[in-house]
């Protein structure tokens, strides 16, 4: 979703958010996301009120004091950036690939299901499956931090049946150019 | 973080501090997949040592390795000198069409005795062109505006003869322009084309 995104050409204009809407926006993170109501308000605080970034492609990055906290496309979920991530890795559910598939996950592909089925990947057990269509932070094996975020394309038991094709599609990683945004 | 004021009982949960890398800006441990990992590691060799040896002293390394099989491992090793070649050889490209590129400031005729002002290529030398074009603006009490011209580059059009002052300021390097080297400049004068002619 990043992997061209220049802030000079594909950011089209800076809002506030309106208090209601980011009223809403505050519940749906709080259901979306595991993380609980006094973590949220250490990096968005109460009285700070987010500004939205409105890029192309109906993507659109809510950014506090001008660092981007988290964005979503068209009105799906939200994912916070991977600097997010890192402070706070529990937030997302987390899926790890093995060492072979990181640089290809660093050129911006999508994530394959052999990448994570095999020995050094990690699905979480079938008990606790995640479901298809949901956001997900991509850790790698022997690496302490996530490298990417993307969202399933399919059961987590799926990608074990089958074994074949896209299992995660990418949305942000490691060096693209939201990385690049420091602030906007 | 925690303020005084605030319950021990709170259930926020601290951030957890990562360490960027400074020449390639990822998270340390993911520098041997950047495209400068030589440089990356001369740098955290000179800041911190201890870490050093802790991504990179040979049994970390051994460690590493993992599931890899020891081709891969040699290929992904290949793989990355190459991108960091090729990366290196990016940079000098830029830095060269840098240093050549220029500033052209054109006197466009508008009306007989009326002139605008353009200056076209500041934007190389990482100069924010609408802080400069204020710049101008205040500087010499008239209009100036960021643009683009016929060709889709952006350029700064200033309102009246200003060109001698323009390659003054730039030449000084007043406020925002003080990263523009005063040799690459360039004056021209463009008449406007009569119709009948």
């Amino acid at each position: 979703m990043f992997k061209k995104f220049s802030p000079s050409t594909d950011v089209s204009g800076q809002t506030s958010v309106k208090t209601s809407v980011q009223r809403s926006i505050r519940s749906n993170i709080l259901s979306q996301w595991k993380i609980d109501q006094d973590t949220l308000e250490q990096f968005w605080p109460k009285k700070e009120s987010l500004i939205l970034v409105k890029c192309r492609d109906h993507i659109s990055i809510y950014a506090l004091h001008g660092e981007p906290l988290f964005f979503q496309h068209f009105d799906g979920p939200f994912y916070p950036t991977l600097r997010l991530v890192h402070k706070y890795p529990f937030i997302l559910p987390m899926v790890r690939i093995d060492r072979g598939a990181i640089r290809f996950l660093l050129a911006g592909a999508h994530m394959m299901c052999p990448g994570l089925t095999s020995i050094g990947g990690y699905l979480p057990p079938p008990e606790n499956e995640i479901k298809s269509g949901t956001p997900v932070a991509i850790f790698a094996e022997g690496k302490e931090h996530a490298v990417g975020l993307g969202i399933t394309k399919m059961d987590t038991e799926e990608m074990r049946r089958v074994n074949r094709n896209i299992g995660i599609e990418t949305v942000t990683y490691l060096g693209d150019d939201l990385w690049a945004v420091r602030s906007l | 973080m925690a303020s005084t004021t605030e319950q021990p009982t709170s259930q926020a949960i601290p951030p957890i501090k990562v360490r960027y890398c400074e020449v390639c800006t990822f998270p340390l441990e993911y520098c041997e997949f950047g495209s400068s990992f030589t440089k990356c590691k001369e740098s955290l060799l000179e800041e911190d040592q201890d870490l050093y040896d802790k991504f990179y002293s040979e049994e970390a390394l051994a460690k590493k390795i993992g599931t890899l099989s020891v081709e891969d491992q040699t290929k992904l090793e290949k793989d990355t000198a190459a991108k960091e070649v090729k990366a290196e050889k990016k940079a000098d490209a830029a830095l060269k069409k840098k240093l050549a590129s220029q500033v052209t400031i054109k006197r466009i005729e508008r009306n007989k005795r009326k002139f605008v002002t353009s200056v076209h290529g500041l934007e190389a030398f990482d100069v924010d062109l609408k802080k400069a074009a204020k710049q101008f603006a205040q500087k010499f009490a008239t209009g100036a505006s960021v643009t683009k011209n016929p060709q889709g580059q952006d350029e700064i059009v200033i309102q009246g003869d200003v060109s001698a002052d323009v390659v003054e300021m730039i030449e000084d390097g007043v406020g925002v322009l003080k990263n523009v080297p005063k040799d690459n400049i360039v004056e021209v004068e463009e008449k406007k084309k009569k119709g009948g002619d």
